[in-house]
C-alpha cells in the first residue's frame, strides 16, 4: 500500500514538476538554448509565492506575481546574452547565482514554512473535501492542459513561429527581417515564467519554500524531457511534444519514487538524476555508432576486383 | 535604386590578420539593373554583399537603397528592403519547419508581426501556386518538413521566398556554386525567369564567367578589394570570356594562373 500512495504523491509531484520542464523545453528544445537561469528561477517563483502568502496576499494571486518575476528573471539573462554578448549558458549561470540572493532577500530567511498560511490546495481541498494528494494533481492536470493549449497555440502565431524559426536558423530568421535578439528574451521571458509558476505550484503543495528548492532543477526538467522523447519518439505533432514532456515528468517522479522505496539514500538522488540524463543522452548515440558498425560492408569477399585487395 | 558612396571595410584592423576587404567602393544601380558580379577569392564580392545587407558594420561611407540611407541600420531592419539567397543551401531555410511555414516567415518580411495565425489558408493556396513554377512537386509536399528537401530544391525555395515580398534588392550570393551543374542550371534559369517576369533590381555574385555573362544587363570585375571593371548594355553583350580573362590578367598581374581554375567552367 506505501508504495501505491507514494506513487500517488509522485504522479502529483510529476504534474507540478511538469509544468517546469515544458518551460526549460522552450528553450532547450526551441530556442535551442541552455539557460541554466532554471535553478535560480524555480526558487525564485517558490520564495515570492511563500514570502507573499505568509504576508496576507491571495495565494491565487501570488502565482500570478511569482510568473512575473521568473519572467523578469529570464529577461535579464536574454539581456546578458544578447546586449552584453555574454554566452547563454554563462549568462543563465549569473542570473542564478544573482538569484540566490535576491531569493534570501525575499523570504528574509532561507525557509519559509507555510503550516498556518492558506494555499490553493488547501482551500481548494476543504472546499471539495478531497485529499491534498488528488487536488494537487487535478490542479496540476487543469494547469498542464491549459498550458499546452496555450502554447499551442502561441507557437503557431506569427511570433511563435518566428521564434521557433529562431532556434532553427538565426541567418535566416534575420534575413527575412526579424529581429532574433527579441525572440530570444521573449522566448527566454516565457520558460522562466513558466518555471516559476512551476516552483510557486510546487511550494503550495509541499507546504514550504526553500532557497535551495532549485538545485538541480535543470535537470530534472532535462531528464523528463529525455524520458518523454525516449518513450514517444521525437516525430511527434507538438501537442503531443508538449505532453510527452509532462508525462516524461511523471515517469521521472515515479523511476525516483520506487528507487527511494526499495531503499535508496535521499541524499544519492541528484547522483542519480545525473546518471539517468546521461545515459538517456548517450545511449541513442552508441545505438547508432552500433547500427552503423553493423551494417559496414568492407566487400572483401567479392571477386570481382571491386572490393579489398 | 542603390547608391554606394566611398565604403570600405577593413577586418581586424591594427593586427597581423588586418585585411582590406574593401576599399572605396562606389557604386550606383539603375532600377531593374540586373548586375553580375565576378572575381577571384577574396576580391570582395561577397562582402560588398554583405556590406549592403548589413553582416558587418561599414567602417565609412554610405549606402542609400530607394531613398533610404540604410548604412547603419541593423541587418533586420533593412531585411525589408532586401531579398538574399546565399551560397549554402542550409542557411536560408529553416529546416524543422515546413515548407509553408518558411514561405510564411518570408511572405512577411518587412511587416510587423503579431499574434495573427503563422500561416492563412489564402496564403497556402498563393504559396501553391508559386511553388507551381519551381516544376519540383513541392507543392504537393507543402507541410513536409524543408530539412527533408535536397540543397537544390532548397535553394530553389530560398529563391521563391526571397522574392514572395517584392525586394527593392535582390542579393544573391553564388547562390549556385553549392548545387552539381544540373541543378545550378535549373536554379539558375529560375532566377532569371523570376527576376525578368518581377523586374526585379539584382546584384549576382558568381564565379561562372559565362553565366556573368549571359546574364543580366550590367557586369563588374572586382579586386582586391576595388571595383575594377564596370560595363553595360550593349557593350557588355559583346564580351567574350577571353576579353574578360585579359582583363583580369591586366589587373591581377602574375595571380592569373591561380585564379584560373576558379574562372573555368
Amino acid at each position: 500500500m506505501g508504495i501505491l500512495l507514494a506513487i500517488q504523491g509522485a504522479v502529483s509531484q510529476g504534474v507540478l514538476w511538469g509544468i517546469m520542464a515544458l518551460g526549460i523545453y522552450l528553450t532547450y528544445r526551441i530556442l535551442d538554448v541552455a539557460d541554466l537561469t532554471v535553478d535560480g528561477s524555480f526558487a525564485l517563483g517558490g520564495c515570492t509565492c511563500a514570502a507573499l502568502v505568509t504576508a496576507g496576499m491571495n495565494p491565487w494571486l501570488s502565482l500570478v506575481v511569482a510568473v512575473a518575476a521568473g519572467m523578469i528573471a529570464g529577461f535579464v539573462t536574454g539581456m546578458l546574452h544578447t546586449k552584453c554578448a555574454i554566452p547563454a549558458i554563462l549568462a543563465g549561470i549569473l542570473t542564478q547565482i544573482g538569484l540566490y540572493s535576491i531569493n534570501l532577500r525575499i523570504m528574509g530567511r532561507s525557509n519559509t514554512p507555510l503550516l498556518k498560511t492558506p494555499t490553493i490546495f488547501k482551500s481548494l481541498a476543504s472546499m471539495t473535501g478531497l485529499a491534498q494528494n488528488w487536488v494537487s494533481m487535478i490542479v496540476g492536470a487543469i494547469f498542464v492542459i491549459v498550458l499546452i493549449a496555450v502554447l499551442y497555440w502561441f507557437f503557431g502565431t506569427e511570433i511563435g513561429s518566428a521564434i521557433r524559426a529562431t532556434g532553427n536558423n538565426e541567418n535566416m530568421v534575420r534575413s527575412l527581417g526579424m529581429n532574433t535578439n527579441t525572440h530570444k528574451v521573449m522566448g527566454l521571458a516565457l520558460s522562466n515564467g513558466l518555471v516559476a509558476l512551476s516552483g510557486a505550484l510546487v511550494t503550495q503543495s509541499q507546504g514550504y519554500a526553500d532557497v535551495k528548492q532549485g538545485t538541480g532543477a535543470i535537470v530534472i526538467g532535462l531528464a523528463s524531457i529525455i524520458i518523454g522523447e525516449v518513450i514517444f519518439g521525437k516525430k511527434n505533432s507538438f501537442g503531443t511534444k508538449l505532453a510527452s514532456v509532462v508525462i516524461g515528468s511523471i515517469i521521472y517522479r515515479i523511476i525516483v519514487a520506487v528507487v527511494l522505496q526499495m531503499g535508496l539514500n535521499t541524499d544519492d538522488l541528484k547522483l542519480l538524476t545525473a546518471l539517468l540524463v546521461a545515459a538517456a543522452l548517450t545511449v541513442p548515440v552508441i545505438l547508432d555508432k552500433r547500427r552503423q558498425a553493423a551494417s559496414y560492408d568492407p566487400m572483401t569477399d567479392k571477386k570481382d576486383g571491386k572490393g579489398g585487395k | 535604386m542603390l547608391t554606394i558612396s566611398h565604403v570600405s571595410k577593413t577586418f581586424n584592423p591594427g593586427t597581423v590578420n588586418e585585411k582590406k576587404a574593401l576599399q572605396d567602393i562606389n557604386l550606383h544601380l539603375e532600377p531593374e539593373d540586373f548586375v553580375t558580379v565576378i572575381g577571384g577569392n577574396g576580391a570582395g564580392k561577397s562582402t560588398t554583399l554583405n556590406m549592403i545587407a548589413g553582416v558587418y558594420p561599414i567602417d565609412c561611407g554610405t549606402i542609400y537603397l530607394d531613398g533610404v540611407n540604410i548604412s547603419r541600420q541593423p541587418e533586420y531592419k533593412r531585411a525589408a528592403l532586401l531579398g538574399r539567397v546565399f551560397q549554402d543551401p542550409m542557411m536560408g531555410t529553416a529546416a524543422n519547419m515546413q515548407i509553408e511555414e518558411n514561405m510564411a516567415l518570408a511572405h512577411r518580411r518587412g511587416r510587423k508581426r503579431g499574434l495573427r495565425w503563422g500561416v492563412t489558408k489564402e496564403e497556402k493556396e498563393v504559396f501553391h501556386e508559386e511553388l507551381k513554377r519551381l516544376g519540383l512537386g513541392l507543392e504537393d509536399r507543402m507541410t513536409a518538413k524543408v530539412g527533408l528537401l535536397s540543397g537544390g530544391q532548397r535553394q530553389a525555395l530560398t529563391l521563391l521566398m526571397a522574392t514572395l515580398q517584392k525586394p527593392k534588392l535582390l542579393l544573391l550570393d553564388e547562390h549556385t556554386a553549392a548545387l552539381d551543374p544540373r541543378t545550378a542550371k535549373k536554379v539558375l534559369s529560375l532566377t532569371e525567369e523570376i527576376v525578368t517576369e518581377e523586374r526585379l533590381t539584382a546584384l549576382m555574385v558568381t564565379h561562372n564567367m559565362k553565366d556573368a555573362l549571359r546574364l543580366g544587363n550590367r557586369l563588374i570585375m572586382m579586386h582586391e578589394g576595388r571595383i575594377i571593371y564596370d560595363v553595360r548594355g550593349e557593350e557588355k553583350k559583346k564580351l567574350t570570356v577571353e576579353d574578360l580573362l585579359k582583363k583580369f590578367e591586366d589587373a591581377s598581374g602574375g595571380e592569373f594562373a591561380n585564379d584560373r581554375m576558379i574562372l573555368a567552367e
